[in-house]
């Protein structure tokens, strides 16, 4: 079980340094550790762990042995499921860091994190639903064996006295459970009266509670006909449909929280007497001085005091090329620090923010936007008056026309209740949702919202983003052989000593080359090597290079200059994603309009839509101007999906009719995104576009079938021809069939992955995601 | 006809003890996490049940 068996995890695949040998040496997170460290009063301190790259088992182990063994470790268990660790221990709060640096001595990069934060009332929802799904298992299961001997006694000639017996232990169990286990629908279908408006809880809860209800009439008067199993069994479909339904979501927002708490670490604040001292970002105050070292991401909005740097600003803005900061310079939450550390005074918080007015934007942009109604949601709006005015009706019948006394009359009508309760009908999306999700899931693509699937297929325009969507959004070296290799790994030799991203793009770009000793780094200029002649190679900026300016620059460019040569010009851009071009080109066959809005320059902008063949781009877009086209689109009545990854594209997500966003992106994007993609492949645009259209084909036979159940057995329960027996049969027959139609949604899987893989993608097919 | 009166109480007191075995095991925790407990098991556990009980945060 020694070293790990290869599978791919969620976080390796989000593209930020995958594992702790390729990256950057560890960053000095084990130090923020101890602001999540929580102190009972009897001094035993807890702290909870994402641990990054424990993929099995033998992770596990190696993870627990290497901790039990400290002094006063008490609880150290790590949960494979969700990669989290939970640690107890006796002692002060510092000895947090001492752990946690214990586990990444043994390889596991660790982020802390507070689990009540984490969990927001999922986890309890679902465990609820769980707890009400067993005790309706448990009554359908029992009172089903009681129900069978009264239907067979029926036959044999059973007294009655022996079959009230069995009706009244029926009803023994079957009132607990239908009010216990019932309180998810009664709830919801009461929380949609008080609204006026009805959903599919309301037939479902009424249905219920009437059979109970009139079945105990029923068995009191000593009749013949009780639905305790029908009522029952009802609730028990009903509820595994809504887990499954739960569960499917709750495993994709989870994975999202998990990506997005891995991107957040502590602060680290300077005190005046230059000690440093870690906060978690939310205590972080206005005229703090904040340390941001080399690689880590700027968390707070603020100016320049001691430093320079180069920044990448590609997440807030969409610019491609890195900013040089220097003291007095303004920098921002969520741009990444490349160069040297950097002190930062503190000049906004929260509300304040480049962030908080991105957040304050996505919230108008959602109440502009209308709420979309669920699909089974408006199928209800109809069938639940149908159905209580044929209920009604059958009711009326009988007593007015067919002279029937109100007691049987109102079982007829119940029956009809019963008999047409959408069971059926309340498992059709639900069904088809589990699977679908799942199948993107296991693709790569974690879908958050539960109807985005739904909205997925009324789309008819898709609007891009480019930095770091369209393209990977890291820079490489353009090798057009102006340069020749010689120098080339001259200068690959120099650039492995920085950090900067168009440095760290040559070392990428030669590989294998050893590293020059004794590189000297001027940070917001270049690097500079003396060489064994006493002389100088530099490498950096046009002006560090001492070369004239000129305008023949466009994009990010580094200078080499060999001693006793002239200076060479690398050039470098941001390149495509691998298949984005074809997916740009399914997306056309799809007969959809492509657009593409960008926070970039113009020119950069063109070079990328050119090359996909996009006819309509818009370049040095900012937020506001990408909401407002969204707006635009919509008032022409489109429906636009919007796939964007940065700080700057999350108004516009939350605008567009649905969005998605890679697994790279700022936090904002991803949470307002409705479903999140892994890797490197921008096709699981077209497989989530593919998989939305099979399930809504799919959820449509299944609702032809639940309702055509209906119209045949609507006739019959109202002409007073249904039988407990025939009820209950009837029932769960149609739910079995749209089930087992659902089900062909996950038996065409491979079909459809060849049709949607035959869109050229790059080897990186293998983005099997062990998701949790 | 007379055995039911206690047959069927039978039936429903084992079919109780099964929904509160799961819901124990519900309340225990042993569904959070069903890919490492399938690894677990493997593991040699030379030092004892050390800690087997979840946390309780």
């Amino acid at each position: 079980m020694a070293g790990c068996c290869g599978g791919i995890a969620v976080a390796a695949e989000a593209g930020n340094e995958p594992s702790s040998a390729a990256g950057p040496p560890m960053s000095p997170s084990a130090p923020g550790v101890v602001a999540y460290v929580r102190t009972d009063g009897a001094g035993r301190s807890t702290l909870n762990l994402l641990v990054e790259g424990v993929h099995c088992g033998g992770c596990v182990s190696r993870i627990e042995r290497g901790l039990a063994p400290l002094p006063d470790v008490e609880v150290a268990r790590v949960n494979l499921s969700s990669k989290r660790l939970s640690l107890a221990w006796r002692g002060p709060a510092e000895r947090g860091a001492e752990l946690a640096a214990a586990v990444e001595d043994l390889g596991y990069r660790v982020v802390p994190f507070d689990p009540q934060r984490l969990k927001s009332g999922e986890a309890a929802a679902e465990r609820d639903l769980l707890r009400a799904m067993a005790v309706a298992g448990f009554a359908t299961g029992n009172i089903m064996l009681l129900s069978v001997s009264i239907w067979a006694g029926e036959v044999q000639g059973m007294g009655a006295a022996t079959r009230e017996l069995l009706h009244w232990f029926s009803a023994l169990i079957a009132l607990p459970t239908v009010l216990y286990a019932g309180r998810p629908f009664y709830r919801s279908a009461l929380t949609a009266l008080a609204a006026r408006r009805t959903n599919m809880d309301v037939p479902i809860s009424l249905a219920i509670l009437l059979a109970t209800g009139m079945s105990l009439h029923e068995i009191i008067r000593g009749g013949p006909h009780a639905y305790f199993e029908s009522a029952v069994m009802l609730l028990f479909f009903l509820l595994v449909g809504r887990f499954l339904d739960r569960r499917a979501r709750g495993r994709a927002l989870s994975a999202v929280e998990r990506l997005v708490t891995l991107s957040a670490t502590a602060v680290t604040v300077l005190d005046d007497d230059g000690t440093a001292n870690p906060l978690p970002p939310d205590l972080v105050q206005v005229g703090m001085t904040v340390l941001v070292p080399p690689g880590e991401r700027v968390a707070v909005d603020g100016v320049v005091v001691d430093g320079r740097s180069t920044i990448d600003t590609s997440l807030v803005t969409g610019e491609t090329v890195p900013a040089e900061v220097g003291a007095g310079d303004r920098v921002f939450a969520g741009t990444v620090n490349h160069g040297a550390a950097l002190k930062v005074r503190v000049t906004a918080i929260g509300e304040d923010t480049l962030l908080g007015e991105i957040v304050r934007l996505m919230q108008f942009a959602e109440q502009r936007k209308a709420r979309y109604v669920a699909l089974a949601d408006r199928v209800a709006r109809l069938y639940a008056p149908v159905v209580h005015v044929l209920a009604l009706v059958t009711f009326v019948g009988w007593v007015t026309v067919g002279g029937m006394a109100w007691q049987p009359a109102l079982m007829i009508a119940v029956a009809v209740l019963i008999i047409t309760c959408p069971c059926a009908l309340g498992l059709v999306v639900p069904a088809v949702q589990v699977i679908a999700s799942g199948r993107l899931m296991r693709a790569g693509t974690l879908l958050k919202s539960a109807t985005a699937l739904e909205r997925l297929i009324t789309v008819d325009t898709v609007v891009f983003d480019k930095t770091g969507t369209l393209t990977i959004g890291r820079p490489e070296l353009v090798r057009d052989g102006r340069v020749d290799d010689e120098t080339l790994r001259d200068a690959a030799a120099m650039a492995g000593a920085s950090r900067h991203p168009l440095a760290r793009a040559v070392t990428r770009a030669v590989p294998g080359v050893a590293v020059a000793d004794g590189v000297e780094e001027v940070p917001g200029a270049g690097l500079r090597l003396r060489t064994a002649c006493g002389r100088e190679a530099r490498l950096g900026s046009r002006a560090w290079c001492d070369v004239a300016e000129a305008d023949e620059a466009v994009g990010p460019e580094l200078w080499y200059a060999a001693p006793g040569k002239a200076p060479v010009r690398l050039t470098f851009r941001d390149p495509l994603r691998p298949d984005a071009a074809a997916v740009v080109g399914a997306l056309r066959a799809r007969g959809l309009a492509v657009e593409l809005l960008s926070g970039d320059r113009a020119p950069t902008v063109r070079q990328a839509a050119d090359a996909l063949g996009i006819a309509d781009w818009r370049a040095g877009c900012s937020p506001t101007d990408k909401c407002a086209r969204l707006e635009e689109l919509a008032g022409e009545g489109r429906q636009v999906l919007m796939v964007g990854d940065g700080l700057n594209d999350a108004p516009a997500l939350a605008a567009a009719t649905v969005s998605m966003s890679p697994s790279t992106a700022a936090d904002v994007s991803q949470t307002a995104a409705d479903a999140v993609f892994l890797g490197d492949r921008l096709g699981a645009v077209v497989e989530a576009l593919e998989v939305a259209q099979q399930s809504h084909r799919v959820v449509r036979q299944n609702f032809v079938l639940a309702i055509g159940y209906n119209v045949i057995a609507i006739p019959v329960a109202m002409a007073g021809f249904v039988t407990p027996l025939i009820a209950a049969a009837s029932m769960s027959a149609s739910s079995i069939v749209v089930v087992l139609n659902a089900l062909r949604l996950a038996g065409r899987r491979r079909a459809a992955n060849g049709a949607v893989r035959s869109v050229p993608t790059a080897p990186a097919g293998g983005s099997a995601v062990a998701a949790t | 006809m007379n055995a039911l009166v206690y047959l069927i109480p039978v039936a429903l007191l084992l079919g109780l003890c099964g929904l509160g075995a799961f819901l124990w095991t519900l309340r225990s925790g042993q569904y959070e996490d069903l890919d490492g407990a399938a690894e677990r098991i493997l593991f040699d556990d030379d030092d004892g049940p050390r800690d087997t009980d979840p946390p309780r945060s």
